[in-house]
């Protein structure tokens, strides 16, 4: 009789690609609870919207491109987190066709055209967002304030009306809603800062502004602590490697650490880059992406350090306030480089240059 | 496009068909006749699509994503090379007799080089708008590889009115893939069609701006450099499919050889 040989693992995970992709996406779901606390409806419209685009987008280029068991492939969740995290990173207040254009950019360009679930080299979602950045700066950093600051009420209905039609049933713009009550625009914390920096100012002095809140980031930090718990509960499900998301944060800390003890005055604190923009969201959810990101234990930490690293010299130095979306890129095209030094060394096998010397 | 080009041929055969009854040279005029139409036409099949410049041979990509965003750019840049392209297949065809193999390539330049001078003159001194929004592509036609690689590969062997019209056919496919993709970015981007065309053509061309659809805000990566890389990496993919829906519908030729078995029953 013949036995049946196969290489190794030979001991394989039973967790099928939907499981893994429902508890991401249930991992998620107090992130987008803090945001719907704190910046009212925009966020969830956006999701249903990209998960609507998504399902249509993904249907159509199966069936283009014959696939079997296309029901199978449509559910199998990886699509529908693409749009939850990139309903998650748009500005609440964008126009409707921002997030159906980026959703199907994600899945027709950067995964489809790729070879579908597992053959893109990059995030579907991030490189839909960058897209979106570099296409329309103009909606895509409309950011709204906190709903607490806003001077116009935005319920569910107003949300509704000022994504379908630039205008809340009132008749308030977009930039009227984001008008603060002395009559400036407000931006995102990291936006201000920066502008405030290149005017001169110190962090000390931009700190006042009613957007920061009493401690780091009003809402924000709500939002990136939400992320955080998410992201600890992948991790305890094992679902993510704790690596990646380690070093990251460890990365960042150290970056912004450096540059606060050297010129307090210049430069935010390390708990402020923490807890604003999407540091959480990015670090638990989109750099542990299993097929975009780099798969050895060593490659995971020096990903990880990279975009920690490269989120930093974008956040001080780049031309944009927050580089998440940037940074996961550049790491996604360096992952595969990253994966061939950091192969880890199989058993019975020696490293070369040990042998040599042995010889 | 190739339809345009293809020569009678209903003609050809009753004048070879009347041939017998003539001297026999005269058969051999038509036969050659025949094979010089053959070749233009194959010439023309070659430029415009099996072996397109810009969609199969991938010459000269940096123009032709450089300087597409408007289809009154990609017009400019694509007229200005096939002018180019045929001056210089003429000329380096008409001496190639006199032309030492070893240092052929600098003379080739040289040529090229001097053909794009006369051109960007020309386009400074009548079309100063374009010549201002094409800048740098318009000298550095002089690099492009389409242009040296048809007068190394064809014209530096064959005579020149093959060599002329194998550059205006391969100038044509040019200038038509930077055409299209100019109309793709420029729809995309602004929502118009030959959006400053009087630059060109001068002033009555201003009727022809078309505006496709109204946009609130410009669609910027299909204006930006990686629009043009994705642009044309679907145009590339639809040509590819067209070929291979063409290649399914042709009948497949039996080339299946009966094999018979032999016996012999002697043994």
């Amino acid at each position: 009789m013949a036995f049946w040989i196969a290489s190794s693992p030979h001991n394989h995970s039973q967790a099928k690609t939907s499981v893994l992709m429902r508890l991401v996406i249930y991992a998620a779901l107090p992130g987008i609870f803090a945001q719907w606390y704190f910046f009212g409806w925009g966020n969830i419209i956006h999701i249903l919207l990209a998960v609507t685009t998504v399902i249509l987008c993904e249907f159509i280029v199966l069936s283009l491109r014959n696939k079997k068991n296309i029901r199978k492939q449509l559910f199998d969740g990886s699509a529908i987190l693409t749009a939850i995290l990139l309903g998650i990173c748009l500005p609440a207040i964008a126009p409707w066709w921002i997030s159906i254009i980026g959703a199907a950019f994600a899945i027709v360009v950067v995964k489809q055209l790729y070879g579908g679930l597992g053959h893109n080299p990059f995030n579907p979602a991030m490189a839909a967002y960058v897209m979106l950045l570099i296409s329309f700066p103009i909606q895509m950093t409309s950011w709204q304030p906190p709903l607490a600051l806003m001077t116009i009420d935005l319920d569910l209905a107003n949300t509704l009306s000022v994504i379908f039609t630039d205008f809340t049933k009132e008749g308030y713009s977009v930039q009227q809603l984001r008008t603060s009550v002395d009559g400036f625009t407000m931006a995102t914390p990291l936006d201000t800062l920066k502008t405030n920096t290149g005017l001169g100012l110190t962090v000390f002095e931009s700190m006042e502004s009613s957007i920061f809140g009493k401690n780091f980031a009003f809402g924000w930090e709500w939002v990136n602590i939400a992320f955080f718990i998410g992201g600890i509960v992948l991790i305890a499900k094992k679902a993510i490697a704790w690596q990646t998301p380690l070093s990251f944060l460890l990365s960042l800390f150290i970056c912004s650490f450096i540059a606060y003890s050297i010129s307090p005055d210049s430069s935010a604190s390390t708990m402020f880059h923490w807890l604003t923009g999407g540091c959480m969201l990015g670090a638990f959810f989109i750099l542990t992406d299993p097929v975009t990101g780099a798969t050895s234990t060593k490659g995971r930490l020096i990903i990880g350090a990279l975009a920690g690293l490269l989120v930093y010299l974008i956040r001080v130095f780049g031309g944009y306030p927050d580089g998440i979306a940037f940074a996961v890129l550049l790491c996604n095209m360096a992952a595969p480089l990253i994966d061939q030094y950091t192969r880890p060394r199989t058993y019975g096998h020696q490293v070369q240059e040990k042998r040599e010397e042995a010889k | 496009m190739s339809t345009k080009v293809e020569p009678e041929l209903p003609t050809i055969n009753d004048t070879t068909e009347l041939t017998d009854a003539i001297a026999p040279d005269d058969a051999a005029l038509d036969l050659a006749k025949q094979a010089r139409k053959n070749e233009y036409k194959e010439l023309a099949i070659q430029g415009l699509w099996k072996n397109n410049p810009g969609l199969v041979q991938l010459l000269g990509l940096c123009p032709l994503l450089a300087v597409t965003a408007t289809v009154t750019n990609a017009l400019g840049l694509g007229l200005a090379t096939l002018l180019v392209l045929v001056c210089s297949n003429a000329t380096i065809s008409a001496i190639r007799h006199w032309v030492p193999k070893e240092i052929r390539i600098p003379i080739f330049v040289l040529i090229i080089a001097a053909f794009v001078t006369c051109v960007q003159l020309l386009m400074n001194a009548y079309t100063y708008g374009i010549y201002q929004s094409l800048g740098i592509f318009l000298p550095l036609i002089v690099t492009n590889c389409a242009i040296i690689g048809r007068a190394e590969a064809y014209a530096s062997k064959n005579p020149i009115k093959q060599a002329s019209f194998d550059g205006l056919m391969m100038g044509l496919g040019f200038a038509l893939v930077l055409i299209v993709l100019g109309a793709i970015r420029e729809v995309l981007g602004q929502g118009t069609l030959f959006d400053g065309a009087n630059l060109l053509l001068g002033d009555w061309a201003t009727v022809l701006r078309i505006e496709v659809f109204h946009l609130d805000s410009q669609f910027l990566l299909a204006i930006l450099p990686p629009g043009a890389f994705i642009a044309m990496g679907f145009i590339i993919a639809f040509k590819n499919a067209i070929d291979a829906h063409i290649k399914k519908r042709q009948p497949k030729e039996s080339d299946k050889a009966i094999e018979r078995i032999r016996v012999n029953f002697d043994s």
